[in-house]
C-alpha cells in the first residue's frame, strides 16, 4: 500500500475525557471503492470510540473475510486486529475473549461472512451470549468477487448484471432475535446520527450486541431494482425510535416534544433513551420487536433502530463460572497444582 | 494327566455384549493382576454403537513386560451368545472356553481341541439377587470370581478393589463380594483340577501406574498451565476434555471464589473449536483442542492460518481407522502426512509421537512450551490404543522448578523502550519474531494478525520479495524446531548392525518384542524410536548407518516412510515398511513375519512364512 495518511494535526484538536485525540482512533487510509458504505460505519466507530473514550489498547477488533472484514485496517490503528478465515470470525472472538474478558470486543462481519459461510457459528456465538459488539456491514452482495448475490439479497431484488434473486433473504435481525440475541439492532450506514448512538450502547451492553447495518455497494449493488441501493434504502427505512447514548457519568436531561420517551439502563451503568415513534413496540419485549420486524417486511420497510435489549443479560463468562481476572493473566504458581497433587493422582492409579 | 503349566504369560479374552456393565467388572480383574505385581495391558474392542453389539475387553499377562496386541486367546470368557461362533473359534488350541452354562452349548459350538468351563452364571444371580438389572450387572462379578478362583487371582486382593470402588456407596460393597465369591466357588467346586496357565505374584510393577492416555494428556494440559479447551465430540478423543473437566473440578476451582481458573467450550463443530483454540492463544491464554478422524480434515484450514499468522496451539491427535468415518472405534497412526503438511499452501506442522501414557502427559505439557517458544500449532499424535486403554505407565512426573516458556512476547516496559516494533522482524535471526498480546500498551505494539500476505510490519503486501523473504523466514523457523523438539531414543548405546528398525507411538511393544525374537534367532538389528517431527541430524544419521531400515508403522500406506524419504532425501529402497491397518494394534507376529518376507536371505531356519 503506497496511500499514506497524513500525520499533521491541528495543534488545538479537542481531545477526549482520556487525552486522546480523535485521530488516535483513526487507521490506514481506506482502499475500498469511493463512497463505500462501509467506510462511514468505520468513520461511526472511530467516532463513538473516541466520544466514549474507550483507550484503544482495551478494545480487540476480530473480522473475517470480505470487504467488510478488511475495514478493522481502517479505523483504531492502535488496537490490535485479527483478520481470520471467512466466516470463523465468532470463534476467533470467543476463544479471545475467553483468555481475557477485560477487553472490549468488536467483530466485523458481512453478509457473506455471517448469512453463508458463517452462519452456524453465528447462530451458536449468540446463544453463547457472548460479550462482545457484532457489526455486519450488510450489502446483500459479494464484492470481493464481483458482485453476486449474497444470502441477504432480498427475494426479486436485482442486481448489477440484471438478474433478479429467486430465493428469500435471511433476516440476520429477526434470526438474532428468534436465537436469543440479547441486544438486537438495525441501522443505515447513512445515518449516522443513528448508527453512532447505538455502536455505543452495543458497546456498553453486556453479553452478545448484534448491530446488522445496511450498507449499500456503490460498485455492484447501487442499481434500479436493488433493495439495498442509497435510494431505495433511504426510501425505506423506518425507525423505531429516535436514539441518545447517555454515558454513566451523565444526567438524562433530553426530552423530546410529544411521542412517547423510554430509557434502557445499560450494564455499565450507561444509558440508551429512545423517543418512540411507535407506541406498540416495546425496546425490552422481544415479542413486540419480532412483530414490528415481521410487520415492516411485509410493508416492504426496513425497520431501523434499537429492536430489542435485554438489561439482565448473563454473559458467557458468567455462565461457566468463570474467574474474574483474565485467565491470560493467571500465572504458573496459580494454574499448575505441583508435585504433591501429582503424587496423589499417582497413587490413586494404583 | 500333568500339565506344563505357564506362569503370567497368556492371553484372557472377554466376549461381552455393550452397555451391559461388563467394562468395569473386567477393569476389576485387570486391576488386580497389576496390584499383584504382574505387567499386563488390556484393550477394549468396541463397536461405535450405544448398547446391544457385540464387544470383547482382551488381558495380555506378561511377566517380561512384552505388553503389545497378539493374536491368539488362552481363555475365553464368552458371555455373549451372539458371537460364540467366533469366539470359540479364536480360542488357541488347548485353551479353555469359559461360558454361561445357565443354558446348554450347541454342539456345533464344540470343538475337540479345547477345554470347556462352564459356569452358570446367570442362573447364581437369579438364585441370589431380585431385580433383572442386578442380575445383569451381578452376572459380570460371577465371572470374574470364576476366573480368579481358576487362574489363582489373589481374592483379597479383588475384594479390597471393591471396597475402594465402593467407599462412598459402602451398601454396594457385600453384594458385589457375593457375586464374586458365588462365581469363585463354583469353579473351585467343579474345576478342581488347575489349568495349564495361571498368574502368581511379583514385584514387576515397582512404581507404576495404571492410566490411559487421554487422562494422562488432559494432566498434561493442566500441568501446563492451559487454561481454555475448546472441543467438539467425537471418539476417541473425547475422553481427553471429559478428564481435563474432571481434573480441572478437582485442582482449578478457586478454594475463596468458588469460580473457575478454566473455560471449557463445547464448540458447535471442530472449525469453531480449534478457531477458539487460535483466539484463545492469539490473546495470550494457553489452550487447546484434542480431537480425531474427521476432525483433522476439518481443522486444516485454521492450522494453516495458525501456521501462517504464527499463532500458537495445541492439538491432540487420538488417531482412529480413516478414511473419512472409517473405523471410529479401531486404532491406526494414518494422519501422519495431513498432519506434517496440514492446509493448503506451503506447509509444516510440528508433531510429537507419544508411546505411553508418561510420554502423553510429557508431551502434551512440552507440547505447550514448543507452540510459545515457536509460536506455531503442535500437534500431539495419539492414537485409540493409547489414549482409550488403560497401560501400565511410568508414574507421572512434575518438577516444581519447572518454569513455562512462553516464549517471545513483549511486555509493556520492554514496548516502551522500543523504536521499532514489527511482529514480523526477525530480531534474533531464528526465524522466530516477537509478538504482543492486545491489551498490552496504549499506544505501541498493536498490529493487524492475518492470514493473508504481509510484510515485516503485519502490513498486507503482494511484494513478490517481501512474500518471499517471510516465507524463507518461515523455513529458518523450520530449522531452529529441530533444535527445540525431542530426538530420537535409541535401544543400544551406539549402532552396530547393517540392518535397523524405527518405530513411534503405540507400535512400542510389539516392535521390541518382534526384535527380541528376531534376536533369539541370529538376526539383529538396531532399533530407533522416533518422538517428533521436523526429524532432526541423529535420525538422518541413523538411516546413513544401516543399509536397510524397516518402519513399523500402523497405516496402509507408509506413510511414515514417505514422510522420512521425502524429508531427509533418504534412498527408497533402503527404507522398508513393516505395516498393519486392520485397525488393531500390530502386534510382534506381524511385524516379525513381514521383516523376514523381505529379508529372505536371512530367513531362519525352521520358520515358516
Amino acid at each position: 500500500m503506497t496511500y499514506i495518511k497524513s500525520k499533521i494535526r491541528h495543534p488545538k484538536q479537542p481531545k477526549n475525557s482520556i487525552g486522546y485525540v480523535k485521530a488516535d482512533y483513526e487507521g490506514a487510509l481506506s482502499t475500498l471503492c469511493a463512497g463505500c458504505g462501509h467506510d462511514s460505519i468505520s468513520a461511526a466507530i472511530i467516532e463513538a470510540c473516541y466520544e466514549m473514550s474507550i483507550e484503544p489498547h482495551r478494545l480487540a477488533k476480530v473480522s473475517g473475510i470480505g470487504c467488510s472484514s478488511k475495514t478493522p485496517t481502517y479505523f483504531l490503528g492502535n488496537s490490535h486486529g485479527f483478520n481470520s478465515v471467512h466466516g470463523r470470525m465468532p470463534s476467533i472472538t470467543t476463544g479471545a475473549n475467553m483468555a481475557n474478558r477485560d477487553l472490549i470486543y468488536l467483530g466485523v462481519s458481512g453478509d457473506g461472512d455471517t448469512a453463508s459461510i458463517g452462519l452456524g457459528q453465528f447462530c451458536h456465538v449468540i446463544r453463547r451470549n457472548l460479550n462482545m459488539t457484532y457489526i455486519v456491514m450488510n450489502n446483500g452482495c459479494y464484492g470481493l468477487t464481483k458482485g453476486q448475490d449474497s444470502a441477504t439479497a432480498d427475494f426479486g431484488s436485482v442486481n448489477k448484471s440484471g438478474t433478479e434473486n429467486p430465493f428469500p433473504a435471511i433476516d440476520l435481525a429477526g434470526l438474532a432475535l428468534e436465537l436469543g440475541a440479547t441486544f438486537v439492532a438495525r441501522s443505515f450506514s447513512g445515518d449516522k446520527t443513528q448508527l453512532i448512538p447505538l455502536i455505543k450502547a452495543a458497546m456498553s451492553h453486556r453479553g452478545f450486541a448484534f448491530l446488522d447495518v445496511i450498507s449499500p455497494c456503490v460498485t455492484f449493488n447501487n442499481n434500479m431494482g436493488s433493495t439495498k441501493s442509497y435510494e431505495y434504502v433511504r426510501d425505506h427505512i423506518p425507525a423505531t425510535a429516535a436514539h441518545e447514548f447517555v454515558p454513566q457519568e451523565e444526567e438524562i436531561l433530553i426530552s423530546y416534544p410529544g411521542g412517547s420517551n423510554t430509557s434502557v439502563r445499560l450494564h455499565d451503568g450507561s444509558s440508551i433513551q429512545l423517543h418512540k415513534l411507535n407506541a406498540n413496540w416495546n425496546p425490552i419485549d422481544r415479542n413486540t420487536a419480532v412483530n414490528r420486524l415481521q410487520q415492516a417486511k411485509i410493508n416492504g420497510e426496513i425497520l431501523t433502530g434499537l429492536l430489542f435489549v435485554d438489561k439482565d443479560s448473563r454473559d458467557l463468562h458468567e455462565v461457566i463460572n468463570s474467574v474474574d481476572q483474565p485467565l491470560n493473566s493467571l500465572r504458573k504458581e496459580l494454574l499448575c497444582p505441583g508435585t504433591s497433587a501429582l503424587n496423589k493422582i499417582n497413587d490413586g492409579l494404583r | 494327566m500333568t500339565k506344563a503349566c505357564r506362569v503370567n504369560d497368556m492371553v484372557i479374552r472377554f466376549a461381552n455384549v455393550n452397555g451391559t456393565g461388563s467394562a468395569s467388572a473386567n477393569d476389576l480383574f485387570s486391576k488386580a493382576i497389576f496390584r499383584m505385581g504382574i505387567p499386563l495391558s488390556s484393550k477394549n474392542v468396541f463397536p461405535s454403537n450405544i448398547q446391544g453389539l457385540p464387544t470383547w475387553y482382551e488381558v495380555r499377562i506378561n511377566e517380561n513386560g512384552f505388553l503389545g496386541y497378539c493374536d491368539g486367546v488362552d481363555i475365553m470368557v464368552a458371555v455373549n451368545p451372539q458371537s460364540f461362533t467366533r469366539d470359540v473359534a479364536s480360542v488357541n488350541k488347548g485353551g479353555y472356553f469359559v461360558y454361561d452354562s445357565t443354558k446348554k452349548l450347541h454342539p456345533d459350538l464344540i470343538r475337540e481341541d479345547i477345554h470347556y468351563i462352564g459356569i452358570p452364571m446367570m442362573q447364581l444371580c437369579m438364585e441370589n439377587y431380585e431385580t433383572p438389572r442386578q442380575h445383569q450387572l451381578f452376572k459380570n462379578i460371577v465371572y470374574v470370581g470364576a476366573l480368579a478362583a481358576l487362574l489363582r487371582v489373589e481374592l483379597e486382593v479383588i475384594r479390597q478393589i471393591i471396597h475402594e470402588l465402593f467407599s462412598k456407596k459402602e451398601k454396594l460393597i457385600p453384594p458385589n463380594v457375593k457375586a464374586l465369591e458365588l462365581g469363585a466357588n463354583y469353579a473351585l467346586e467343579h474345576y478342581s483340577e488347575p489349568l495349564n496357565v495361571k498368574v502368581e505374584r511379583r514385584d514387576n510393577i515397582k512404581d507404576k501406574i495404571l492410566i490411559d492416555g487421554n487422562s494422562a494428556t488432559a494432566l498434561g494440559a493442566i500441568y501446563a498451565g492451559a487454561t481454555v479447551g475448546a472441543w467438539y465430540p467425537i471418539t476417541p478423543s473425547t475422553s481427553v476434555i471429559s478428564a481435563f473437566e474432571k481434573y480441572c473440578k478437582r485442582l482449578r476451582v478457586d478454594a475463596e471464589t468458588g469460580k473457575n481458573k478454566f473455560a471449557i467450550i463445547q464448540a458447535e463443530d471442530e472449525l469453531a473449536a480449534i478457531g477458539m483454540v487460535i483466539g484463545a492463544n492469539w490473546n495470550g491464554a494457553r489452550a487447546f483442542t484434542s480431537t480425531s478422524g474427521a476432525g483433522i480434515s476439518l481443522m486444516s484450514e485454521f492450522l494453516g492460518l495458525a501456521y501462517f499468522a504464527e499463532i500458537p496451539l495445541v492439538l491432540v491427535n487420538v488417531q482412529r481407522g480413516g478414511p473419512s468415518t472409517g473405523m471410529p472405534t479401531r486404532t491406526q497412526q494414518s494422519d501422519i502426512l495431513i498432519c506434517a503438511y496440514a492446509s493448503h499452501g506451503d506447509t509444516k506442522q510440528v508433531l510429537l509421537f507419544p508411546s505411553t501414557p508418561a510420554d502423553c502427559f510429557e508431551m502434551t505439557a512440552m507440547a505447550f512450551d514448543l507452540a510459545d517458544r515457536l509460536q506455531t500449532p503442535v500437534i500431539v499424535m495419539s492414537d485409540l490404543d493409547l489414549g482409550m486403554n488403560n497401560h501400565v505407565s511410568p508414574p507421572l512426573k512434575w518438577d516444581d522448578k519447572r518454569q513455562y516458556d512462553l516464549g517471545k512476547v513483549l511486555n509493556k516496559e520492554q514496548l516502551e523502550h522500543m523504536e521499532d516494533y514489527g511482529r514480523y522482524l526477525d530480531v534474533d535471526d531464528d526465524g522466530i519474531c516477537y509478538r504482543t498480546l492486545p491489551g498490552t500498551h496504549p499506544t505501541k505494539g498493536a498490529f493487524f494478525t492475518r492470514g493473508t500476505s504481509r510484510d515485516e510490519h503485519a502490513k498486507y503486501t503482494e511484494d513478490a520479495a517481501t512474500y518471499v523473504r517471510n516465507g524463507e523466514r518461515l523455513q529458518k523457523k523450520w530449522q531452529t524446531t529441530k533444535r527445540y523438539v525431542p530426538g530420537p531414543a535409541f535401544h543400544q548405546p551406539k549402532s552396530e548392525h547393517a540392518l535397523g528398525v524405527v518405530y513411534f507411538g503405540t507400535s512400542n511393544y510389539s516392535t521390541l518384542e518382534a526384535v527380541d525374537s528376531l534376536a533369539r534367532q541370529g538376526i539383529h538389528f538396531d532399533v530407533m524410536q522416533v518422538k517428533a517431527f521436523p526429524f532432526n541430524d541423529d535420525v538422518k544419521n541413523f538411516f546413513e548407518a544401516h543399509e536397510q531400515v524397516f518402519v513399523v508403522e500402523q497405516n496402509r500406506d507408509a506413510q511414515f516412510r514417505s514422510l522420512l524419504i521425502n524429508e531427509l532425501g533418504l534412498l527408497p529402497n533402503r527404507v522398508l515398511s513393516a505395516l498393519n491397518f486392520d485397525g488393531m494394534p500390530i502386534t510382534a507376529a506381524h511385524i516379525l513375519k513381514q521383516i523376514i518376507k523381505q529379508l529372505p536371505e536371512m530367513k531362519p531356519a525352521g520358520v515358516n512364512l
